[in-house]
């Protein structure tokens, strides 16, 4: 390869340099502009989220997340006047779904994304509408009871998640000698952990009870004893776009005002639900139910 | 683990449909990639020093990089990319789909390319000069005579690097993308079928490449006796 | 590009001291896998062009199964099948192999085996090219099968596949990305978890866009030099005799 195929190749790079220029002023919601011009509004879905959202067996995606969002789409859809606007559902992953939202291939991501200060420079967040806390699940087989027990050993954390980074510091902090593998979806990771690859997976507390009911063989996985506090939940979207963002909360705190979060609320986690009909059993947290009286789209710390 | 074989029937739609999107994103590969691949092959020969050398540089670029890395870039960047050029600077949406085809269009092309270009060194120069000597124009003399004697001469190649491009559109796994591979893995995932679902892919893939390898090796005998 | 030297989440490190981690698992995945590639691709080409019995056709099912798979399929056969298939004991163990060890070596065995069977054939192609001559001459020599093949055949034949070769080296290269499917975290992986942890994804991806580049060229400018060092006259530029 010569000198001037390696001063192109500079120069390619540069131009895309400048493509990450700031976005020039749009006149009102450039969000609403552009769903507006597309006629379709793309959700961001997440596989393996249950009950938030997640594959049925027709692999169409459903769940709680996804509900409170066709709350906003009604919204949408007055507000522009467009009531054949078209719903477009994008999977997303962990690693994915902060690029996708800000490069504007998903207009609104419904799943289990969690506010947290540091992403908040990237995008913008929803009203709360989930408070978990971190909890580990093993085989219990692996005779693991606690988070020491798992010292040298090798444990899984999904790409792209805020647990990765809580894992991460958490192995630094307490010494652990952790080797932490990464799962490039939930649903991968906990296949690790039942396939013996790693002695324990780490993730939200709700997730996990999700994956477990729907594992070939539920009882043979148990949580650890160790609970710890995690970020909570948002729809997430572009940021800059206050007029979306207040859109998207009024859908979501006319619903936890009126009681349609409740009611939705008991229809994923306290009832029988698909592929399985399995129930989960998790009533609300006492936090949670605080977040629903007093709706807030603040990260933990601020 | 025991290999249940029953549980085939049941996902067979599921890996049908990957299996569909696999052949459109190979089709779409080898369209667009002999088309664009082409070009940057004329474009390497031209006389234009800036044109040849940017087509040379692109190929090289894409030759040098994994095809995983190229689908990160382009399936984080493309949107921006789009967007500046078009409606200053607010990015424009671009579905998974339409962000592989163009993927594997950009990456492929850059390996047609290569293999065209030898085509085309395979044609005797009395070809040029006889097309100039008929008072073809440039673009009749490809059309007509130039084109069709390049791909002849490298078609079992270019068939060979197609059964490629039909493996590798397996690594828009990385994606999350329901091919084939990419359907397999879902249900794997989900009903903790791992044996049987990628062996069930891996025999799939097989008979198809076999087959296509033994069609081009009985092409190449064919074309052996022009 | 100041990124790399800004501190990562865990506070112990900087973004360079990453790269320079998952360039290391590239190139020691790359060049353990080409030496097996070598060797199993040299034994499986020269059993392909014995002259009869059951060698050939082992020879062959061999690369027609590996070329027939994408690499990515194989990864997975040897990742999450092979452990699964194995009796129970010894699957545990393999799955129980610390990582990154646990996706390094099926990742050396996958890819050096598949590279293998892409060598074969060009060993296979490069001692077909040679006239046949050379065989009846080494035999009258009183060669052996052995001596035949290590320094008769062989030796021409490598000459003249060495450009393919090259491209092969080039390709393994870029075949390692694939590991990071599997858990390894090489260049392209880190790259991705760069951009995971500062959504700078154009500088995460940039750099190391660019350091493949340059692995291109030196792996390149390596196989050139071999290339001119060992040519025989007689065989430059298809100038053979027959």
């Amino acid at each position: 390869m010569t000198r001037s195929a390696f001063s192109l190749a500079a120069l390619c790079l540069l131009m895309f340099a400048f493509a990450l220029a700031p976005a020039s002023a749009q006149s009102l919601s450039p969000t609403l502009q552009k769903i507006k011009d597309a006629g379709t509004i793309t959700i961001g879905h997440r596989d393996s989220s249950v009950p938030f959202s997640y594959l049925d067996n027709d692999q169409k995606p459903i769940g709680f997340s996804l509900e409170l969002c066709d709350l906003v789409v009604a919204k949408i859809k007055a507000k522009l006047g467009q009531p054949g606007l078209k719903v477009a559902y994008q999977a997303v992953n962990s690693s994915n779904r902060i690029p996708l939202v800000k490069n504007g291939t998903v207009d609104i991501e419904c799943g289990s994304t969690a506010n947290t200060i540091a992403r908040q420079q990237e995008v913008s967040y929803s009203v709360i509408f989930y408070a978990p806390q971190f909890k580990w699940i093993a085989l219990k087989s692996s005779d693991v009871k606690t988070t020491d027990d798992l010292k040298g050993k090798a444990v899984v954390v999904t790409q792209g998640t805020n647990t990765a980074q809580f894992v991460a510091k958490l192995n630094a902090e307490k010494n652990l000698g952790l080797k932490i593998l990464q799962g490039k979806d939930h649903a991968e990771s906990f296949l690790l952990v039942e396939t013996g690859r790693a002695s324990a997976f780490m993730e939200d507390d709700i997730l996990l009870a999700g994956l477990k009911a729907n594992a070939s063989s539920p009882d043979n996985f148990a949580f650890l004893g160790d609970a710890f506090p995690s970020d909570p939940y948002g729809v997430m979207m572009a940021k800059g776009d206050p007029e979306f963002k207040k859109l998207v909360d009024d859908a979501l705190t006319e619903a936890m005002k009126s009681g349609l979060y409740d009611k939705l609320y008991t229809k994923w986690f306290e009832s029988p639900i698909p592929p399985k009909n399995i129930n989960l059993k998790f009533p609300q947290s006492d936090k949670l139910k605080e977040l629903v009286k007093t709706p807030s789209d603040k990260a933990n710390g601020q | 683990m025991m290999v249940d074989l029953s549980a085939i029937a049941s996902v067979t739609p599921f890996l049908l449909t990957g299996l569909l999107f696999t052949l459109q994103i190979t089709l779409v590969g080898v369209a667009g990639g002999i088309v664009f691949g082409s070009l940057l092959a004329v474009a390497r020969l031209s006389q234009n020093r800036l044109l040849s050398t940017l087509a040379t540089t692109y190929v090289n670029l894409m030759r040098s990089i994994p095809l995983i890395l190229v689908i990160f870039w382009v399936f984080f960047l493309v949107p921006w990319a789009i967007g500046w050029l078009t409606n200053g600077g607010r990015p424009v949406a671009v579905g998974a789909s339409l962000t592989i085809y163009v993927t594997f269009v950009l990456f492929e092309a850059a390996y047609y390319a290569e293999i065209v270009r030898a085509g085309f060194r395979s044609i005797s120069t009395g070809q040029y000069a006889a097309c100039d000597a008929l008072g073809l124009s440039k673009l009749q003399a490809y059309i007509y005579v130039l084109f069709p004697q390049a791909f002849l001469s490298v078609l079992p190649i270019l068939l060979t690097q197609t059964i490629v491009l039909f493996q590798d559109t397996s690594l828009v796994y990385v994606i999350s993308a329901t091919d084939l591979l990419g359907a397999a893995t879902k249900i794997a995932q989900r009903d903790g079928r791992l044996v049987e679902m990628y062996l069930i892919v891996g025999v799939i893939y097989f008979l198809f490449c076999y087959a296509a390898s033994q069609f081009v090796k009985r092409l190449q005998g064919r074309l052996a006796y022009r | 590009m100041s990124l790399l030297f800004e501190t990562t989440p865990d506070g112990v490190s900087r973004y360079i001291d990453w790269i320079l981690s998952g360039l290391g698992w590239t190139l020691s995945l790359a060049l353990g896998a080409w030496t097996i590639a070598l060797v199993v691709g040299t034994l499986v080409g020269v059993a392909r062009t014995l002259p009869g019995g059951i060698w050939p056709r082992l020879g062959r099912i061999y690369v027609e199964t590996f070329r027939n798979i994408p690499l990515l399929v194989q990864m997975f056969f040897w990742y999450f099948v092979l452990p699964e298939l194995l009796p129970q004991r010894l699957g545990l163990a393999i799955k129980q192999m610390d990582p990154p060890w646990g996706s390094f070596v099926p990742a050396l065995i996958c890819l050096g085996l598949f590279t293998a069977a892409r060598i074969a054939e060009q060993v296979r192609a490069g001692v077909q090219a040679l006239p046949t001559g050379q065989r009846a001459a080494a035999s009258a020599l009183g060669f052996g099968r052995t001596g035949m093949y290590r320094l008769v055949l062989l030796p021409q034949a490598f000459r003249i596949i060495l450009p393919t070769l090259t491209n092969e080296f080039m390709t393994i290269f870029k075949n390692t990305s694939v590991a990071l499917t599997i858990g390894l975290v090489e260049l392209t992986a880190t790259a991705r978890e760069i951009n995971e942890n500062t959504f700078r994804t154009f500088e995460a991806f940039g750099v190391v866009t660019i350091v493949y580049l340059v692995i291109a060229l030196l792996a390149w400018q390596l196989m050139h030099r071999i290339e001119r060092a060992v040519q025989l006259p007689s065989f430059v530029s298809g100038g053979g005799r027959k």
